[in-house]
């Protein structure tokens, strides 16, 4: 029981960078139909960023508090420069092209990310500073520590956040118009290509505010972080109805629940034959499971609520 | 007559390619006969994608897995690994000839690609990318982990000790004498590997042109059209996975025999986008542009590794950009420039011109 | 081709969106060898019912039968093998290949080889492939496509690629050409010369479907013409009684001409 709860736990603070994530993923297909396949890569940038800043930051001696904030500021910045910057080089140019040759730079533009970063930062694992006493409770036996709790809160507010901005703003409505029908929203005047590059930058800040969520929980950072965090996360998106912003937030949660439960108790099931280490087969059997049974995912029926 | 000219050019090439290792090995070096034995397999390797991607029009993501599987498949029949697993069954191994073993990975490698085919039969293009991928690593994370219970793919250390590939009782990995000239162990190598090369060339041009590839055509132009004209398109992707995945696998045979040495990182996702790259820069559907782009990327990366370490330690003293991520920061850069400026590739999949002229009988109507 | 009587059956289809119905109770049949058309305002329910008859769509109610086979399952090439061709409304050629390739493409269906074949090109593929090739210049010539037959399908002009659509639709030897709206954004000139060809191809035995909007290139061309309005069949007939019916110049007629 004891484990049980713990992988409860553990599975809702993942699933809920995966959720953060996957809003990224759903965004951009919701409006474009395609897939960012370079996003997993803006998150290990927002990483890396926030990790550089922060580390120059607390040598200067910025107060710890101070330095957070700014470095997660510097690296949501870059990284809106980043998904602004791939949306005009990589997808724009190519919007009624064949849906492959999107596929295909988008991928181009994940190598060059993750080979720059590995140049820029190296092969090795870089440990993330530990600023706060990151006090431990215990809930009915299972642990919980004080960043997790800030990820899953700080999460869950972003994502309400995005909610409002999508269904109560000018922005939001000209985002649903878009992705209802671009070419209807472009005769009642809405400007397409400045709500897609918002759409991308959008996605990319939360990108960041995930990559430091990860490496703060797990306190490391690496250059290939990004790959198969990006390919979760996309499954998350697949499993709530790639397009849907509910569907997103669903799936992140309900993917990390089934990798931790997955993990914690795999050996069990298979009598010891599989053990924890294929916890990362999990996403994909979802993502394939999924995908021949609900390609429209549990949310997806294709109705209003796409931004 | 008219096709006097091109025999000779075939001839030529005939003639340069027999002796490529020779002049390889004098001007270059032993080591470059090795490497350009690997591109040969890359080339194989990118023509059986081709038949995925360049006709059906499938994107698969994931396609070193049918390599690996071919490759494991020999690595398990063909060394003394599974005496680890099963002392008593196979006290030495097991040690079946690879002219045995190679069909049966070919088989396994089309197994394969059938399971993946098949629930991803509704799929369209950037999904069925997303799942090939999928398949490719939940294979690969199994080969990394199936050591135990059953030590099965030795895990990350990877399988050793595996049989040299043997033609006519001579194995190919020492050096042979035949009409008095000596050939190393990857100048055998080489003349197997053009061998099976020219086969899958040979393969890829008749279903090219063929009622079948005319089929994976329609499909990768307009599905729903093809299915209006009577082309049953689940069987046909099928059959396209298949196909694909068994020059994968028989690929995957003959790098198991020619290395000795196998481990999963050689089957990681960059592998297969590797191949895909081939596909891509070279031309989609295009044989000869499959080839080409086989070639650039096979060499380009040795020739980076030659070049650029010195480069910079004569610049600046020290190696300041590893060649490693310097090749692959150019590969995804190339992915770009080439989607966005030349999508259809060096050699481009041909206006065709006058295809069946060789057929008299037809060209008179 | 050999028989009398109704080549297609409808009865009582009828096909749902989510809540919409775009198609109910529409029974309808043609018999061999006529020029059947089929009106009716945009939205009115024409391309879903030409989506189900092709295989496309399943219908959520009612049968269909052709041929006197009985068809359920969406199956789109089940119907190509039975004899139904058809066109798509926005044409839908494969772009990349030739004309000719296209239209060989239309006689994979009535045609064998397989991977053994294509591997050995052995005799009777070789002859299966002439004949393919043989067969589809043919129909580029009987389509009236002057143009070398190795360019590009997308190459061709608007109106060669309708009549290449065609010619790719009679490589399969449909008992039933079913054509979406060909002479859409045709001139006066293409659509006679459309016409024209359309009387050779029925003359040639094969009964034709004709979805159009061009209401004088049905009145002047079809036998029998069937009206529909919101997913229902309101008439059916030969085109002058149709013409003159209350209820379609109310409902087709009336909203069509400002």
């Amino acid at each position: 029981m004891e484990i049980f709860l713990q992988q409860i736990v553990n599975g809702l603070v993942q699933g809920s960078v995966y959720a953060l994530v996957a809003l990224g993923y759903t965004m951009v297909y919701g409006i474009l139909g395609l897939i960012n396949f370079a996003h997993g890569e803006v998150v290990m940038i927002g990483a890396m960023l926030a990790l550089s800043s922060l580390t120059a930051m607390l040598g200067w001696g910025v107060p710890p508090l101070l330095a957070v904030l700014l470095s997660m500021v510097l690296a949501m910045l870059g990284c809106m420069v980043l998904g602004y910057s791939i949306e005009r080089i990589a997808y724009r140019p190519l919007r009624h092209a064949p849906r492959l040759a999107p596929l295909i730079t988008a991928i181009g533009v994940s190598i060059v990310l993750q080979n720059l970063a590995m140049m820029i930062w190296g092969r090795e694992y870089h440990s993330f500073p530990q600023l706060i006493a990151n006090n431990t409770h215990t809930v009915g036996g299972a642990i919980i520590n004080d960043i997790q709790i800030i990820i899953f809160i700080l999460a869950l507010a972003i994502m309400a956040g995005l909610m409002v901005v999508v269904h109560r703003t000018r922005l939001g409505r000209a985002m649903r118009a878009v992705a209802e029908d671009q070419h209807a929203a472009q005769l009642m005047g809405v400007d397409i290509n400045r709500v897609i590059s918002i759409t991308f930058m959008l996605g990319s800040a939360m990108a960041a505010i995930a990559g430091v969520m990860v490496s703060a929980n797990y306190g490391l950072a690496h250059y290939y972080m990004g790959f198969l965090l990006g390919l979760k996360a996309f499954t998350a998106a697949v499993l709530g109805g790639i397009g849907n912003l509910r569907g997103a937030m669903l799936g992140g949660l309900l993917l990390g629940l089934i990798e931790s439960l997955g993990a914690g108790y795999i050996g069990d099931i298979t009598g010891g034959f599989l053990g924890s280490n294929y916890q990362d087969v999990f996403a994909f059997f979802v993502l394939i499971t999924v995908l021949v049974f609900r390609p429209s995912g549990l949310l997806g029926e294709r109705i209003a609520e796409r931004a | 007559m008219r096709n006097a000219p091109k025999n000779l050019t075939l001839w030529l090439l005939f003639a340069v390619l027999l002796l490529l290792p020779f002049i390889t090995d004098a001007l270059l070096g032993r080591g470059w006969v090795r490497i350009v034995d690997f591109a040969m397999l890359y080339i194989m390797l990118a023509l059986g994608l081709n038949i995925v991607v360049g006709y059906a029009g499938l994107l698969d993501l994931g396609y070193i897995a049918f390599f690996a599987v071919g490759a494991y498949c020999y690595a398990l029949a063909g060394s003394p690994h599974l005496a680890q697993a099963f002392p008593i069954a196979f006290p030495d191994g097991v040690h079946l000839s690879f002219w045995i073993v190679l069909p049966m990975a070919a088989l396994l490698a089309g197994f394969f690609g059938v399971l993946l085919g098949a629930p991803t039969l509704r799929l369209r293009g950037d999904y069925l990318a997303i799942v090939t991928l999928g398949f490719g690593e939940i294979i690969r994370i199994f080969l990394n982990n199936l050591n135990a219970p059953i030590n099965l793919t030795n895990g990350p250390q990877g399988i050793s000790r595996i049989d040299p590939v043997s033609v006519a009782n001579v194995s190919l990995n020492f050096t042979q004498k035949i009409f008095g000239i000596e050939l190393p162990s990857v100048h055998l190598y080489f003349y197997l590997f053009l061998a099976f090369t020219a086969l899958v060339v040979f393969v890829s041009q008749r279903l090219e042109k063929s009622r079948i590839g005319r089929a994976w055509m329609a499909i990768r132009e307009d599905e729903i059209a093809a299915s209006a004209m009577g082309i049953n398109t689940r069987n046909l992707r099928l059959l396209a996975f298949a196909m694909g995945a068994m020059f994968g696998g028989a690929s995957g045979a003959l790098f198991a025999g020619f290395q000795g040495f196998i481990s999963p990182e050689s089957f990681s996702l960059m592998e297969s986008i590797m191949v895909l790259c081939m596909v891509v820069l070279g031309g989609m559907g295009n044989i000869a542009g499959v080839i080409l782009g086989g070639i650039l990327l096979a060499i380009l990366p040795e020739v980076l590794r030659h070049s650029v370490v010195p480069m910079q330690q004569a610049l600046f003293g020290k190696v300041l950009v590893d060649p490693e991520s310097l090749r692959m920061l150019l590969f995804g850069t190339a992915l770009i420039v080439m989607m966005l400026y030349r999508p259809a590739g060096l050699l481009p999949s041909r206006v065709r011109r006058r295809e069946l002229d060789t057929d008299e009988a037809v060209e008179r109507v | 081709m050999t028989g009398t009587g109704a080549l297609l059956q409808f009865t009582s289809i009828g096909k749902q969106f989510g809540g919409l119905s775009a198609l109910s109770d529409v029974s309808l049949h043609i018999q061999r060898g006529e020029i059947y058309g089929l009106i009716g305002p945009n939205g009115a329910g024409k391309t879903t019912l030409f989506n189900v008859l092709t295989g496309l769509y399943q219908p959520s109610v009612g049968e269909f039968r052709f041929n006197g086979t009985r068809y359920q399952a969406g199956k789109p090439h089940v119907l190509a093998q039975a004899g139904i061709a058809r066109t798509f409304q926005n044409i839908r050629l494969f772009a990349n290949l030739t004309a000719l390739e296209n239209v060989m493409i239309g006689r994979h269906v009535r045609t064998r080889a397989g991977v053994f074949g294509a591997l050995l090109r052995n005799r009777v593929t070789r002859n299966e492939e002439q004949a393919i090739a043989e067969r589809a210049r043919e129909l580029l010539h009987y389509v009236g496509i002057d143009k070398p037959a190795q360019t590009l399908a997308k190459h061709l002009s608007y109106g060669e690629q309708r009549r290449l659509e065609i010619a790719r639709a009679l490589a399969t030897d449909p008992l039933l050409l079913a054509l979406d709206e060909p002479a859409a954004g045709m001139n006066a000139t293409e659509t006679e010369s459309l016409k024209t060809l359309l009387q050779i191809i029925r003359s040639s035995g094969i009964t034709v479907l004709l979805i159009e909007h061009d209401v004088k290139l049905i009145m002047g061309l079809c036998d029998r013409v069937a009206v529909l309005d919101y997913g229902r069949k309101i008439a059916e007939g030969v085109p002058e009684r149709v013409r003159n019916d209350p209820a379609v110049i109310a409902a087709y007629l009336g909203g069509e001409d400002e």
